[in-house]
């Protein structure tokens, strides 16, 4: 399934889409960023509450193909330039982290 | 054969922009046609090293080489150096702060990343003179 079926599907508000077309295969939730380096895989769908600007990095980096802010977390100023910039999907969503994987996994 | 080189100078003031030279390197990897997997272990371990210059050292330099059939990247930095390398290898060992902790390193992973995303990796120290981390992929 892609990034933007995935988001469609569970109503996610959309901050910066640069690659729609990119394949959702699995995911992981943590906002370590350490932990989300060792242990995502590529093509997750990353799942967290860290909203600042080394998220694009990382996000970049580890191959994940869609980031979800929870439970309403709002990106700092300049995260949504920077994923544009290094091709990272970006959205959120009001539903807490758990809820988000739950149905994520219902669709994968 | 001479090989390819790329040396980036790492800033250890601007924590927000931690983690540039590990881009660029990544896009050029990429440019080179490297496979997918070794990019991603290249190019996270080079991150963990990058940001612990950062937030450790007050900044460093970045020196990747790129052979026919590994890529080695070396890490040298002039800051206070590690006291004890035995310990800070072992996960969740960290000297981290609250600030650095709020942006969400500091988990004591990064060490270990690097030595689990390479097939090589050494790192020597002395305190008060700065840290030197060698990292080699194999292609
Ligand atoms: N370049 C460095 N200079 C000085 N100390 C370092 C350096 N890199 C790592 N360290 C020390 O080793 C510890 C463990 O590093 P690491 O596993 O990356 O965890 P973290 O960076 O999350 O603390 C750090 O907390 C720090 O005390
Ligand atoms: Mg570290």
């Amino acid at each position: 399934m892609t990034a933007s079926e995935v988001a469609s599907l569970l109503s996610l508000k959309s901050i910066c889409v640069p690659a729609p077309e990119r394949e959702v295969l699995g995911g992981y939730t943590g906002d370590l960023l350490s932990w989300v380096m060792g242990r995502a895989k590529p093509d997750d769908a990353w799942i967290t509450i860290m909203s600042n600007q080394n998220i694009a990095a990382v996000a970049m980096l580890t191959d994940v193909s869609m980031v979800i802010l929870a439970e309403n977390v709002a990106p700092d100023a300049g995260v949504a330039e920077l994923c544009e910039a290094k091709s990272i999907n970006l959205f959120s969503s009001e539903l807490p982290a758990y809820e988000l994987c739950v149905k994520l996994e219902k669709l994968i | 054969m001479d090989p390819l080189k790329i040396h980036f100078e790492v800033d250890g003031e601007d924590f927000s922009s931690a983690g540039e030279a590990s881009v660029e390197m990544k896009k050029k990897l990429r440019q080179l046609g490297i496979p997918a997997d070794v990019i991603r272990r290249c190019s996270i371990a080079m991150y963990e090293g990058e940001i612990n210059m950062v937030i450790h050292a007050h900044g460093g330099t970045a020196d990747v080489e790129v052979y026919p059939d590994r890529i080695v990247i070396i890490l040298e930095d002039h800051g206070p150096g590690i006291p004890d390398i035995d310990l800070a290898m072992q996960e969740g060992y960290s000297t981290a702060n609250d600030r650095i902790h709020n942006m969400g390193f500091g988990a004591g992973m990064g060490l270990p990343n690097m030595k689990r995303y390479t097939e090589d990796m050494t790192v020597e120290s002395t305190v008060g003179v700065g840290t030197k981390v060698t990292m080699t992929v194999k292609l």
